[in-house]
């Protein structure tokens, strides 16, 4: 039977692994590659790397951080895809389907559409008859509203649309999109846990697979994730700091029953 | 000396199946028009995206014809991967109706959910059902488990041709082989160490080669 997935999120701004808090603050957890090396090959299922970056550019030029001086994320893309044995999901930015096209080509399995699907809509569709659906990840960022609903916000918690979760997560899907990414912008960094609600809210709403992000810290949050309707969870601060991490939350998923892939601590191969 | 023809037609795969065979170390090279086919002991036809679209491209490259003859009659060991090896069926049902290569009989139809209600596309790490005993599978995990990513699935006209599937609410094909040339569903360049080992038993497969 297909196995729920685990998938660490890496966030980049200007080159740099960082984390984020409520899309605000963000700390500096340095090399965008390396960090595969301690995150890709201890039994993820997957990875996700965010650019957030806001056109700032990406010419550090700082001999001090002992990593090549990348010059766009699709050389970030490149180095990343180069280590990558898991499949890899590649967003941030994303504008045309020229710009989805070279980031399949370069390496990425799948992309995330964020921003630029709530503006024009009919990108999705060009880039799921391009190239397929299951390449295509809609991802959507929300905030609750004083109702006990929530909001569809975009450009980084800085813009609100006026939409539900579930109704552009609807049309999402219709218009071709693969999956859903549903990223809980007040549960960012918190360290509370998902929003189990707004999962249940876009799976219900859906039939096209959901991955769940924003607020997970405790390997408990992993599995409440699943239980509310999500069909992978995800987690971009929590695996960047401690060691084995990946396989530690696999490992309590497994042993809590959760359909999951056996935890195994693999090397990376060459090893 | 082993040598893998890696098939370029525009697919989106074709560098993570490059750097996979970087990797394990073997031999290969980009193979674009039918002489590129030539000199290769092993040919790999990667694929992701639309059944239509893969068969368009291999035929503009007039390379549709060029793998029938080594598959078929040379027999070199061919492996097709995800569209790679949907495209091996007579005829795929998506986005209307496209013939195939013809390799191994049967079609290429969107995986029934209609009963298990299980979401579309099958994406995720899915386990192999069934004996597992095709030499590519040798050595794998127990249940080898591998990365799928697909809407459509093959239906072997002939279920000797079905080397083994997985379930998705519905059995689900996973592995077809006809011959020395064999078809897998999953991604082996994206499934960690199952991937590389059934990469790994591909080169193994063939006169001798190592």
């Amino acid at each position: 039977m297909l196995k729920n997935r685990l998938i660490p999120v890496v966030l980049l701004k200007n080159g740099v692994v960082v984390q984020s808090k409520m899309f605000r603050r963000y700390q500096s957890l340095g090399n965008p590659v390396t960090i595969v090396e301690r995150i890709g090959d201890w039994g993820s299922d997957e990875l996700i790397y965010i650019d957030i970056s806001r056109g700032e550019g990406y010419d550090l030029n700082r001999s001090d951080l002992n990593f090549d001086n990348h010059g766009t994320v699709l050389d970030i893309l490149a180095d990343v895809a180069r280590h990558c044995i898991v499949p890899l999901t590649f967003g941030g930015g994303i504008r045309t389907v020229e710009d989805v096209r070279l980031r399949l080509a370069g390496g990425a399995d799948k992309v995330t559409l964020n921003r630029q699907a709530l503006d024009t809509p009919d990108i999705i569709t060009d880039c799921a008859r391009e190239f397929g659906a299951q390449a295509i990840v809609v991802s959507i960022d929300a905030k609750a509203t004083e109702d006990g609903g929530w909001e569809v916000c975009t450009d980084g918690n800085r813009i609100a649309t006026g939409r539900t979760p579930a109704d552009w997560a609807r049309e999402a899907q219709e218009r071709g999109a693969g999956e859903i990414l549903i990223n809980s912008i007040d549960r960012d960094g918190a360290g509370r846990g998902y929003d189990l609600d707004l999962i249940a809210h876009v799976a219900d709403a859906v039939s096209v697979p959901v991955i769940a992000l924003g607020g997970a810290r405790e390997w408990e949050h992993f599995g409440a994730g699943l239980d509310a309707g999500a069909d992978a969870v995800a987690a971009a601060n929590i695996f960047s700091h401690m060691e084995n991490s990946v396989y530690k939350a696999k490992q309590y998923l497994y042993v809590n029953d959760y359909n999951v892939r056996t935890p195994s601590f693999i090397p990376q191969a060459g090893e | 000396m082993a040598h893998v023809a890696l098939v370029n037609y525009g697919s989106g795969n074709y560098s993570s199946v490059a750097i996979a065979l970087t990797r394990l170390g073997i031999p290969f090279g980009e193979a674009r028009t039918p002489g590129d086919l030539e000199a290769a002991t092993h040919i790999i036809l990667p694929g992701v995206g639309a059944f239509g679209a893969a068969m368009r491209r291999l035929d503009e490259q007039g390379l549709s014809n060029a793998i029938r003859e080594h598959a078929r009659d040379k027999s070199k060991p061919f492996l097709g991967i995800c569209v790679g090896m949907q495209v091996l069926a007579d005829v795929g049902r998506e986005h209307g109706e496209h013939p195939g290569l013809g390799l191994i009989p049967g079609s290429v139809e969107k995986i029934d959910t209609s009963a298990s209600d299980l979401p579309l596309p099958h994406i995720g790490w899915n386990e192999l059902e069934g004996p597992c005993d095709d030499p590519l599978l040798a050595g794998l995990g127990t249940p080898p488990t591998f990365y799928f990513v697909h809407s459509f699935a093959f239906r072997a006209a002939d279920p000797a041709h079905v080397a083994a599937h997985c379930d998705y609410g519905t059995p689900v094909t996973a592995v077809v082989r006809s011959g020395a040339i064999w078809g897998v569903q999953f991604h082996p360049e994206k499934s960690q160490q199952d991937g590389l080992g059934l990469l790994a038993n591909f080169m193994r497969q063939g006169d001798g080669n190592a």
